[in-house]
């Protein structure tokens, strides 16, 4: 028996996976601006799930208060912008200071047991949403525009954009593979599968949790970041709402917790939703929130995780394969 | 206004906040759950007493009674159809579940009421007008007053309950080993149910003194939620009387946060809330090793 | 006449198979001791009777009725009644709560007789179950279950964790229930006073049953044998 990472059809996938990277680099160059836009709104939420799933998919971890990353990451770009740092650099900085805050957040929330991590994150985004709307020079309560961004022409500035988008998909959706292809990868499968088990082996839980949590408070503040810059106004009722969480946790639930490949199903599965019922309004949302309600009470493993429980189907290599050997490498 | 007064408001403001988690806190001592969709059930409550409001007339405290059989046959249908499934299955299962529960609340008021903001205030009559000048900086208004009583009245009654009667000696044997409470005889569905039906009632009367001493809206649910869970936590999880002081302490904290600065009276009782959960969790070392 | 009948019962905790197959009756009136090494099976065999734990295959019969998918607080109004492992009183209340708590039938037992036959708890009628002593939790939850008048007691494991001279008197008050009728079947890790309360023994290993006799008539060596599965000499 040898134990193997790649089966044939996870070859197959991951060098697709590579080229569907490669071609949606060209994009901008095919369609429309505000087409771009949408797809730029797509790599978002990829962005967000895969996020939102590493802490909770894997680190077991659930947070309904992302959106303070989100909001540091749009407003830490308003500010940066302001004191003269140019659009797209102030982007990678305020994205980095998302990231960095989350460390001593991480010293104290992670301490905290389920219910009060969930609502204690909420809180923290509130604290974070009241603390912008009392700073005038951030637009208080009405909101700010990033007008930096107005000295490129919206079709450049739309693509630029995009790139900014996928880079950053690409970017955490690879470190989160990596990761989890690493020895770290399989301890943190192991704590999401029973934590007490985990630390009884001697998995640093704690460790392996703040990593998750820092990697999405990066994930979500670049999120944020190019939430503002692909709509332009960002004011504290939306960027810090509630209604962040709400998107993740559907995307997750639905596409499969704890699964790689789920949360971007999840993600196409919003955005063809929203793309769908842009009229929808409180319809849609009670979908959502039914839908999500009836996933996390019927199918917990989403659609993603019931495919793969139902086949044994694996399409990125994140996990390991026992494989009977042929006779003739047997004899060998 | 002076600091005395500013405690004072934030005491009957407290008492409020108690009521609201009350019934917050008795799910979670029963059950272990924090039922996300409490305030939004709570919003639910003031608009069924609006509605019996509006269409025949009656005083806001008359029409909760009304209100009243609708909000427990609410909660015995909530732990029946929802809740009930969600503990079988995992730590995170009832707070993603009653998460998409408040989403499907909100919007549905929002499509049955419209955003309108509303209040009952003015058809509670003197009540919600009524105060007394005790000193030139103390003021005591007569809703305030009364919801604190209730407020007291509320949590005694449920002590009585609890200590003294049977059915609350089968509510905490329950909460304490549910297991062994079914192999006594106890029905350990039915005491959740009645839990979970005690709590969305309790929630309902949040709701009436929400709608009389202040407005509300389709999407007013999450605040409360958040007002009401610092209160648990603040006094305490799992202590009846620790929500009612938690409540009174967060109330408190707002009060005087407004009196510095009219801005920042939920940041201050957030502020609390924080300060509680990193005295309470958040000591020790931390270890900075390089991750293995 | 036969009071519990087990058939085929099959029981798991995940893919752990407790429970392989058992077979058994008790009649009424009689004493039962189930024995075997820790891991054997006998708990969860108890939990199932008494509707703790859901069975994957095979019956649970009480009195001609088919309990087994019947939820365990039925199961009591029924009759049958489990003394769990750990005692497991509710620590909060009262000893005197924590015998009105349980579901009470008419019958010669009520918190005044569980008193009088315990009387080492008379004066901690009032004390929270959390303060008692070893011996004294295990008192009460014997009490406790005896409050709902069963025609079944079930017992498992009263002299776990307790010193002798308790697990004596223990012993000397079930003697008493017993004498009066009541039908008992017990988990006992102490072979001695299983074979001596006992008037029939069952032996468990890894789930099955591997020995079964009348307590008087079994030699000790075959039962200690069979205990830990020892083959016997060819």
């Amino acid at each position: 028996m040898r134990v193997r990472r790649w089966t044939r059809t996870s070859k197959v996938f991951t060098g697709a996976t590579i080229a569907i990277a490669a071609l949606l680099g060209t994009v901008p160059l095919l369609f429309e601006t505000d087409v771009v836009q949408r797809l730029t709104n797509l790599l978002i939420l990829v962005l967000l799930a895969a996020m939102w799933n590493a802490l909770a998919g894997y680190g077991g971890l659930l947070s309904v208060g992302q959106q303070a990353f989100i909001g540091i990451g749009a407003y830490g770009t308003v500010f940066f912008a302001g004191l003269g740092v140019s659009p797209y650099p102030a982007m990678l900085l305020a994205t980095l200071v998302a990231g960095v805050i989350s460390v001593p957040i991480s010293l104290f929330a992670l301490r905290l047991r389920a219910a009060q991590f969930a609502i204690g994150m909420w809180v923290i985004a509130e604290v974070v949403s009241i603390l912008v709307r009392l700073d005038q020079n951030l637009g208080a309560g009405t909101g700010i525009s990033l007008i930096q961004l107005n000295q490129y022409a919206p079709n450049f500035r739309q693509a630029y954009t995009f790139w900014l988008a996928l880079g950053f998909t690409v970017i955490f959706l690879s470190a989160l593979f990596l990761l989890l292809r690493s020895p770290l990868g399989v301890s943190l499968q192991a704590i999401r599968d029973d934590e007490d088990a985990a630390r009884s082996l001697g998995v640093h839980v704690a460790a392996r949790k703040r990593l998750l949590f820092v990697l999405a408070g990066f994930g979500c503040g670049a999120a944020g970041v190019l939430i503002g810059a692909n709509t332009l106004f960002i004011e504290p009722g939306s960027i810090f709402s509630v209604q962040w969480s709400a998107y993740m946790i559907f995307m997750v639930l639905v596409g499969g917790l704890g699964t790689f490949e789920g949360p971007i199903l999840g993600a196409i599965l919003l955005f063809g939703i929203q793309t769908t019922f842009t009229q929808g309004g409180p319809w849609y949302l009670v979908g959502l929130g039914a839908t999500a309600a009836l996933f996390a009470l019927a199918l917990p493993r989403g659609i993603w995780g019931t495919i793969e429980e139902r086949l044994g189907l694996r399409l990125l290599p994140v996990g390991y394969r026992v494989v009977e050997m042929k006779s003739e490498e047997r004899a060998s | 206004m002076t600091i005395v007064n500013a405690v004072l408001q934030g005491i009957f403001l407290g008492a409020f906040y108690a009521v609201l988690a009350c019934g917050l806190s008795i799910m979670f001592g029963v059950m272990r759950v924090i039922n996300l969709a409490h305030g939004d059930i709570a919003v639910l409550g003031a608009y069924v007493v609006f509605v019996i409001v509006q269409s025949t007339g009656m005083s806001p405290l008359v029409a909760f009674v009304v209100a009243l059989p609708v909000m427990i046959l609410l909660g015995y249908v909530l732990q029946l159809a929802i809740l009930e499934r969600s503990l079988k299955s995992g730590i995170l299962t009832p707070l993603l579940a009653t998460f998409g529960l408040s989403i499907v609340i909100q919007n549905l008021l929002l499509i049955t009421f419209s955003p309108d903001v509303r209040s009952l205030g003015g058809n509670a009559g003197a009540i919600t007008t009524s105060s007394w000048q005790v000193t030139s900086g103390l003021s005591v208004s007569a809703l305030g007053l009364v919801i604190l009583v209730v407020a007291v009245l509320l949590f005694g009654a449920l002590q009585l309950f609890l200590s003294r009667t049977r059915a609350g000696w089968m509510m905490r044997a329950t909460a304490e080993d549910a297991d062994a409470a079914e192999l006594v005889g106890i029905n350990s569905r039915g005491v959740y149910a009645r839990a979970t039906a005690l709590a969305v009632a309790i929630a309902g009367l949040g709701g009436l003194f929400l709608a009389i001493r202040s407005v509300f809206d389709p999407v007013s649910g999450p605040t409360q939620l958040i007002f009401a869970f610092e209160a648990v936590v603040i006094g305490g999880m799992g202590s009846l009387w620790g929500t009612l002081l938690g409540g009174l302490a967060l109330g408190v904290a707002q009060t005087l946060g407004a009196h510095i600065n009219p801005e920042y009276s939920a940041l201050t009782g957030h502020l609390l809330f924080l300060a509680v959960l990193i005295v309470r969790f958040g000591g020790g070392r931390v270890s900075l090793r390089a991750v293995r | 006449m036969t009071l519990l009948r087990v058939d085929r019962l099959d029981c798991r905790y995940g893919l752990l198979q407790a429970v392989r197959g058992v077979s058994f009756e008790v009649a009424q009136g009689e004493t039962v001791a189930l024995i075997g090494a820790n891991g054997a099976g006998k708990s969860t065999l108890l939990r199932a009777a008494a509707g703790a734990h859901k069975p994957h295959g095979g019956r649970v019969i009480f009195d001609d009725i088919d309990v087994t998918s019947m939820p365990a607080h039925r199961r009591v109004s029924l009759g049958i009644a489990l003394v769990p492992e750990g005692r497991r009183l509710f620590p909060s209340l009262t000893v005197e709560e924590n015998l009105r708590v349980a579901a009470a039938r008419r019958g010669r037992w009520n918190v005044q007789s569980v008193l009088e036959v315990f009387p080492l708890l008379q004066p901690r009628r009032h004390m929270a179950a959390a303060n008692l002593s070893g011996g004294e939790q295990q008192a009460v939850a014997i009490g406790r279950a005896l409050m709902s008048n069963p025609r079944l007691l079930l017992l498992d494991e009263v002299s776990l964790g307790l010193a002798p001279i308790i697990v004596d008197a223990v012993y000397r008050s079930l003697a008493g229930i017993i004498s009066e009728g009541t039908t008992v079947l017990l988990v006992e890790q102490d072979l001695t006073r299983a074979l001596n309360v006992a008037g029939r023994v069952i032996c468990l290993l890894e789930g099955r049953i591997v020995l079964e006799g009348e307590a008087a008539s079994l030699d000790r060596d075959r039962v200690v044998g069979a205990y830990f599965g020892l083959k016997r000499p060819a």
